[in-house]
């Protein structure tokens, strides 16, 4: 049986469960989201990502109705939501603080919501029951938030916005207060549990790896707008800029001017350094100014001088060592440093380069990034 | 709706038993004693239309106010106010401010016990602090008894009925104001500072003086305006424990109320009492908006 | 290791002797069978029972009591509408005066607070007597409880409120199911203190009663003008007791639900999972 890949962004038949349109947030003078436009669809997990500041949390605000429109629409499974007030939405919201009401159980925390919906008394325990399930909190259904530790309280928040089956869940930083291990086993259950449910999620975060791991699809911001909206490898490996390339892992960029050569573009970036040569769908005028976004894991490192494209000498200056894999700086004669990456597939203690070591780097046409800015 | 009900009911409570009080007041200031209910002139008459109104404004003047700068009391009324609140403010520093810092001190289980101690007596009714004093200054009180019978004196000390009387009354009174505060500030303190100042060659005490005092300023500031404001208008302290002899503007305001029943010249000493607790107040307000700022 | 300071032991010592002894003497000469503070004549309780059949004293009590708790009632429920209204309200016309009128009377000379009221009584013709000296402490303790709740409010994570928004609450079902369960303790010591400033009140009383009504400050007040009375000494008694016994109880209570809160918390994080 074929497995069909989720990507209905891609299917001009599927009409989106969220669209921005040319949405326009102002607080005051200062304009936090600008004519932006975006599609959500169905069952997505998308996430926002970007630095502080950069107008993600407005834009979930805006969704779950604490801020209002300045300007533009935000449509919501065929509804215009703008005049809706939060209480009459479809949608939930996971608090970045959980917000849990501290005065109430956990198993009233989460029936707090069903409670507003007058439904009867055992339908409400029924799904306060299956919630408890679903995250794994049958147990201490009966305490208070601050009898609980971290991890549990962002189970309660979640089972709490989850409970009234919204159309959409907003997670807002929702890993934010746990601490490295926990949000990483986090993050897969909450995959597991936006699978299970069929829920669509858009969540805020400013870490990248996050983002990478859970979302379907992640638009990287920057000062109000949209710098890139896609899937996690194609954000990675195909970043549309500059800022993205570096917004995502590690990378080393290097400026100079591009020309035609045959089907590749040749860089000039320094005086005395070869060009380097980089395979782009791109179209640069001869002349124009261009980068080269190469990932460090993507950068060989060798002792003697390879037969390849983009190859460059240097001696290693800094070395870090991860364990699974070692990074080193290497500077070139010009000054600039360029980053490579080995990992350690064998047990040996001896590092096979070390300080001061002259080298030759290198990688294909292929690898490197050719971006316009 | 829900909204405008919310705003309007407390905001019309104090415009109405606040605000408009203190127009009357300043009105009443600018009229003129009469021998009539109620005891001034000119009344407002608004049944006479504009001409009534325009009348009613012509008979204000500013007659009482040239009065209070004729007769000397007022003036050394206010001057003494000043002094004494002054005074009182400092003597209560220097009463709060090492029991505050013995607290912040203290070892950290014992702070709220501590704490509890200071805040205690000012739930216990301010008059009966006051009056508790009276047995202890007076003549034939607890002082004079045991000092007399030690024989540090000779002679009973004539305190009570004294200005000095009603230092020890605002101290008195007063200091949980001044220690709360300051206990904060230097609570709030890393200890970690202290040695770090005395790491960089600092002596104990000037370590005191370069970093524990200058980071416990916000809260001195706080206590000082704490006490110096309602200790200026204090009617309870002079009139319990200053005697005849000293001269306070709250306690004049009221003996020309209740014993002269002069209401215009009562309400003029109020309007100038008012003007001169604007300058404390306000500074007062920016320290702690600096402070909340600075908090973040 | 902190070390033991004479400095700070002397401080605290005497400071708190400065803020006691007063009144643990006035306690003492409760119980003195001679009128004179300078003779110790015996232990006895005849000025209690004196305090007890005096009709004037225990009319002056009940009047002192019936304004404490209507004002502060009053007082409460408009200082926590005020203070909802200071942080949560946003803009509106006239704000600057709003929170100027509830810090205004704060630092109020309490002669000018009760002149002016007075002036305003008679202006509109009002009876004087308990409902008056009610107006008068509602006014000026509203303004106390809503800085104690407003500090409450500030410092309360807004985000509870509009998480019971998201999950459907109307803006008053969100007031009356979270917001106010979670700045409940800071009502009810809102409560308290508009009670004992009620209860303390002489200057704005004295101006805004009239004939009919005479409180307990009041009457202490002329009692006292004179010099010491042990009937006085016994009354001052009484008040010091229940107040150190509120105090403490309620220091007590906040100490235990704070371990207990405190003890939870650890054993929650023990438990991880």
């Amino acid at each position: 049986m074929a497995q069909t890949v989720f990507a209905p962004w891609t299917d001009p038949q599927q009409k989106p469960l969220i669209e921005f349109r040319n949405v326009t947030k102002r607080f005051g003078e200062f304009t936090a989201i600008d004519t932006l436009s975006l599609d959500i669809y169905e069952r997505e997990f998308f996430a926002l990502l970007g630095p502080s500041g950069c107008g993600k949390t407005t834009m979930m605000r805006m969704l779950a109705g604490f801020e209002t429109i300045s300007d533009g629409e935000i449509w919501l499974g065929g509804q215009e939501i703008g005049s809706i007030p939060p209480n009459k939405r479809p949608v939930n919201m996971m608090f970045q603080s959980y917000a849990l009401f501290p005065h109430l159980s956990i198993w009233e925390n989460i029936a707090f919501g069903l409670k507003r919906e007058s439904r009867d008394k055992d339908a409400i325990a029924a799904r306060v029951e299956e919630m408890l399930r679903l995250t794994r909190l049958t147990k201490f259904a009966k305490r208070k938030p601050h009898q609980i530790s971290g991890g549990q309280r962002q189970r309660v928040a979640l089972a709490r916005s989850l409970a009234k089956a919204p159309k959409l869940l907003l997670l807002d930083e929702p890993l934010g207060a746990l601490d490295k291990k926990l949000r990483e086993e986090t993050q897969f259950e909450l995959m597991d549990i936006q699978e299970k449910t069929g829920t669509t999620f858009v969540i805020v975060t400013h870490d990248q790896e996050e983002a990478m791991t859970v979302a379907s699809r992640i638009a990287v911001m920057d000062e109000g707008r949209l710098v890139q909206v896609a899937t996690p490898p194609v954000i990675y490996e195909q970043p549309n800029s500059v800022y993205v390339a570096g917004f995502l892992g590690d990378v080393t960029v290097l400026e100079g001017k591009a020309r035609k050569a045959g089907d590749v573009y040749e860089l000039d970036w320094a005086e005395g350094q070869p060009p380097l040569r980089c395979v782009s769908p791109l179209t640069l005028s001869n002349g124009q100014t261009g980068y080269v976004a190469v990932r460090p894991e993507k950068v060989e490192i060798h002792r003697n001088k390879p037969e390849d494209d983009n190859v460059l000498r240097g001696k290693v200056i800094d070395i870090g060592y991860l364990g699974n894999l070692s990074t080193y700086h290497v500077e070139l004669g010009n000054g600039q440093i360029i980053k490579a990456q080995n990992f350690n597939t064998e047990r040996d203690t001896r590092r096979s380069f070390t300080w001061e070591d002259e080298v030759w780097v290198n990688w294909t046409d292929r690898c490197g990034v050719l971006l316009e800015g | 709706m829900r909204r405008f009900a919310l705003i309007a009911v407390p905001y019309l409570w104090l415009l109405l038993l606040f605000l408009i009080p203190f127009v009357i007041v300043l009105k009443i200031s600018l009229s003129d004693v009469a021998l009539a209910r109620p005891p001034y002139m000119p009344q407002l008459d608004l049944s006479t239309g504009w001409e009534g109104l325009k009348a009613f404004f012509a008979e204000l003047d500013f007659e009482n106010f040239t009065f209070l700068t004729t007769d000397d009391l007022y003036w050394k009324a206010y001057l003494s106010s000043l002094k004494i609140a002054a005074i009182s403010t400092l003597l209560t520093l220097a009463v709060g401010y090492p029991i505050a810092y013995g607290m912040a001190r203290a070892a950290p289980e014992w702070r709220p016990t501590l704490l509890m101690l200071v805040i205690l007596p000012f739930w216990t009714s301010f008059l009966i602090r006051v009056y508790s004093w009276m047995g202890i200054l007076s003549t034939e009180g607890v002082l004079n008894t045991v000092l007399l019978k030690i024989g540090i004196i000779s002679e009973p000390l004539m305190i009570m009925n004294t200005p000095t009387a009603v230092y020890i009354g605002i101290v008195y009174t007063y200091l949980p104001f001044m220690v709360l505060p300051i206990y904060s500030a230097l609570e709030k303190m890393d200890e970690s500072l202290i040695e770090a100042a005395e790491d960089l060659g600092c002596s104990k005490l000037a370590a005191f003086w370069l970093v524990t005092w200058p980071l416990s300023k916000n809260g001195i500031v706080a206590g000082s305006f704490l006490v110096f404001i309602p200790a200026l208008g204090e009617f309870v302290i002079p009139s319990l424990l200053g005697g005849s002899g000293t001269l306070m503007i709250g306690k004049v305001l009221w003996e020309e109320f209740f014993n002269n029943r002069d209401w215009p010249v009562a309400s003029a000493v109020a309007v100038i009492l008012l003007l001169i607790l604007i300058v404390p107040i306000v500074l007062f307000q920016r320290n702690e908006q600096k402070a909340r700022e600075a908090e973040g | 290791m902190r070390r033991f300071s004479w400095f700070n032991a002397t401080s605290l010592t005497l400071g708190f002797a400065f803020l006691y002894l007063p009144m643990i003497l006035l306690v003492i000469y409760s119980f003195n069978e001679s009128r004179l503070v300078t003779v110790w004549a015996g232990f006895s309780t005849k000025w209690y029972g004196e305090l007890f059949r005096d009709q004037e004293f225990l009319d002056a009590a009940w009047v002192t009591v019936k304004v404490a708790v209507f004002s502060s009632t009053l007082a409460t429920i408009l200082g926590t509408m005020a203070a909802y209204v200071l942080v949560r309200a946003g803009r509106f016309l006239g704000r600057t005066l709003f929170s100027g009128m509830i810090y205004a009377p704060l630092v109020m000379p309490e002669v000018i607070t009760g002149l002016s009221l007075l002036l305003l009584f008679i202006g509109i013709g009002l009876d004087r007597g308990v409902f008056t000296i009610v107006l008068a402490h509602t006014t000026f303790s509203m303004c106390y409880v809503s800085v104690v709740v407003s500090s409450r409010l500030s410092s309360f994570d807004r985000s509870l409120e509009e998480a019971a928004l998201d999950l459907g609450c109307s803006a008053f079902e969100a007031f009356r199911l979270v917001t106010l369960p979670i700045i409940a303790p800071a009502v009810i010591s809102g409560w308290l203190l508009a009670f004992t400033l009620s209860l303390d009140d002489l200057v704005i009383a004295s101006f805004t009663t009239g004939p009919s009504a005479t409180t307990l400050p009041i009457k202490i007040f002329s009692a006292v003008r004179l010099g010491v009375s042990p009937q006085i000494n016994a009354l001052s008694t009484i008040l010091i007791a229940i107040v150190t016994i509120g105090v403490i109880t309620t220091s007590i209570i906040t100490k235990r639900a704070s371990q207990a809160q405190a003890r939870d918390e650890q054993a929650a994080i023990r438990a991880e999972d």
